[in-house]
């Protein structure tokens, strides 16, 4: 369990973090989204106590982590994959992380087999990809057989094999009851992965939501019609609260009424649909939508407003 | 294994688990880095693990290992230690054979300061070793894990310093004795017999030296957080640039010149009185001052500062 209460940081006038609180609990994956530079990687800092928040706190199994006894038993951690030295090789560096906190090298060969680098482990790690790089960090957060799993954009780097073999571990680990805490800056990444959501935008809180509280937002209100005698339709279905909007002659878009409703009027004035289609948003869409206002660098291209 | 068929541009082909019937030649690094999408190694919790505990000894193990797990110490401490016997041979013959210009009798003539000339390459190499066994962990962001790993970041400056230490002592105590042994043996200057305790004396005054040199480097790492900075304050700051110091006039330079690390050091290493250096006893004092002042400074910085 990671709890994360009123936690703020700043660095002179630019506050990075802002009063966030929220709970990772155990036995799911927990995405944390938001986009590049929203304080998620300052927010994982300040739960492994690397980074002293300006206030507020982060505890790991409620203390902080320099309150552990063996820190790498408590919480397993991705920060970075290039944290290494280039002529270090991988088991020789997951062996000197291993040692400090009583771990044998029987375990560190078991997490090297576990993330597929047992035949690579002699070598020097400079050679590695960044898929690599990936996969011997979380070999390395593994290692203490740990009771939270925290992982900085681990899906960074890996091909389509990589990136649903580590949807499949992280959900096993949360499957064994341990808390898996994610981030990305990718909702299509975590929607596969994840069945919590914690969504911060310019280090504020945007929503701390389940997956299927996520799916709900995305029902659309509006369902695309097609249909023979469109202009006909159309009369038929004007009505207090009903919008519709066409784009073109041959398609309309009605709000205020759902799919089934249309359905039903369309067959009483003898109407045959071509087309009957609820809009739907994917749930990157709603992710774009709730962070659209705390994007901190913007492409310019479609946002001409400040941010 | 639909996802098979996104593989087949990947670089790493995934031969572990294709059933191709003509498996490729395995190129380098290829083989391991295609675990099934299903971990193969249980994620299960391993109940037996035994209960841990970080303490300094298992962090200076793991610095250890970190140290000499990369090729550069090795490189550089067997360089070092060449350079010392070597210089020191190349002075003692050159003096002794009569090609030097002859200088006053106490100054360079001296055959125990002679054949530890080399001191002065060795010293900037121990502390370069010292510097980047820290800032390279600064440079990739190993650090951070080093620390939360640690639980104290005062276990992980401590177990730096002590690897550095030991291994610099050690190497200077072989490098020194034999410099002095194999310097003696191609002097052939004339007449001047060496004391057995003035070539104790100087040759563990040198040990102290350079040991003290490379904890200078690892404080300046750690202050400093950068090789380069780092590297070049330890030469500029206290290696080279007190002799430019000697340009100013007498009168400024007598009063502090010989309470600087490199003066002290000059004090420590030579048995021939000098009007201009502290006598032993506090040279000593003036020199552990400097290296464990600079330590106990890089202790107060780093926990004080964000990691």
């Amino acid at each position: 369990m990671i709890e994360v209460s009123n936690l703020t940081k700043t660095y002179g006038d630019h506050v990075a973090v802002d009063d966030l609180s929220f709970t990772v609990k155990p036995g799911i994956v927990t995405g944390f989204l938001g986009p590049n530079g929203a304080g998620k990687s300052t927010t994982m800092r300040m739960i492994l106590g690397l980074d002293a928040p300006t206030s507020g706190t982060a505890t790991v199994n409620g203390r902080p982590l320099a309150a552990h006894a063996a820190p790498l038993t408590s919480i397993g951690f991705l920060l970075d994959a290039k944290a290494l030295h280039p002529t270090r090789s991988a088991y020789d560096h997951l062996r000197a992380l291993a040692v400090t906190n009583g771990i044998g090298t029987d375990r560190v060969e078991e997490v090297l087999d576990l993330v597929g680098l047992g035949a690579v482990a002699k070598r020097r790690s400079g050679g590695f990809s960044l898929g690599m790089g990936q996969r011997l960090g979380i070999a390395a957060a593994l290692l203490g057989d740990p009771d939270v799993v925290m992982l900085d954009e681990p899906v960074n780097g890996l091909d389509p094999e990589g990136i649903l073999w580590i949807r499949h571990l992280l959900q096993d680990l949360a499957a064994d009851g341990r808390t898996v805490f994610v981030s990305s800056h990718l909702m299509s990444e975590m929607e596969l992965m994840a069945e919590h959501f914690v969504i911060i935008g310019q280090g504020r809180l945007i929503e701390d939501i389940s997956a299927d509280g996520l799916r709900a937002m995305a029902a659309g209100e509006s369902t695309l019609v097609r249909a023979e005698q469109l202009d006909d339709l159309v009369g038929h279905l004007r009505a207090d609260g009903v919008q519709i909007a066409s784009n073109d002659r041959a398609t309309i878009n009605v709000a205020g009424l759902d799919a089934a409703s249309i359905g039903t009027i369309a067959r009483d004035a003898g109407i045959a649909l071509t087309a009957l289609v609820p809009e739907q948003r994917t749930l990157e869409d709603v992710f774009m939508s709730l962070t659209a206002d705390a994007v901190e660098y913007h492409g310019g291209t479609h946002h001409e407003q400040a941010a | 294994m639909t996802d098979n068929a996104t593989l087949s541009n990947s670089p790493i082909p995934p031969t572990v688990m294709t059933d191709s019937p003509h498996p490729e030649p395995e190129p380098p690094m290829s083989t391991t880095l295609a675990p099934s999408p299903r971990p193969t190694v249980s994620t299960a919790r391993t109940a037996d693990m035994a209960p841990a505990k970080v303490s300094t000894w298992r962090v200076i193990r793991s610095e250890w290992i970190k140290f000499w797990s990369v090729r550069s110490t090795s490189f550089t401490l067997l360089s070092a230690g060449i350079a010392t016997i070597l210089f020191g041979m190349i002075f003692s013959w050159a003096t002794g054979s009569g090609d030097a210009a002859p200088g006053p009798a106490a100054l360079l003539t001296d055959p125990v300061d002679l054949a530890l000339a080399g001191t002065e390459i060795t010293e900037m190499m121990v502390g370069i070793l010292g510097v980047l066994f820290v800032a390279g962990e600064y440079s990739t962001g190993l650090v951070r894990t080093a620390f939360a790993a640690a639980g104290r970041r005062t276990r992980v400056i401590v177990s730096k310093a002590t690897v550095v230490a030991s291994t610099v002592f050690a190497m200077s105590a072989v490098a020194v004795t034999a410099a002095v042994i194999l310097g003696q043996a191609v002097y052939t200057g004339d007449g001047i017999t060496v004391a057995a305790t003035e070539v104790l004396d100087v040759t563990f005054g040198t040990m102290v030296y350079l040991t003290g040199v490379a904890l200078m480097g690892v404080a300046l790492g750690f202050i400093l957080r950068s090789t380069a900075s780092g590297i070049a304050t330890l030469l500029g700051g206290v290696l080279i640039g007190p002799n430019l110091l000697n340009l100013l006039p007498d009168s400024v330079t007598d009063v502090f010149m010989k309470y600087l690390p490199s003066e002290a050091g000059a004090a420590m290493m030579t048995q021939v009185s000098d009007p201009d250096l502290l006598n032993t006893g506090p040279a000593y004092a003036v020199f552990i001052a400097w290296v464990v002042g600079l330590l106990v400074l890089a202790d107060v910085m780093v926990r004080r500062r964000d990691a």
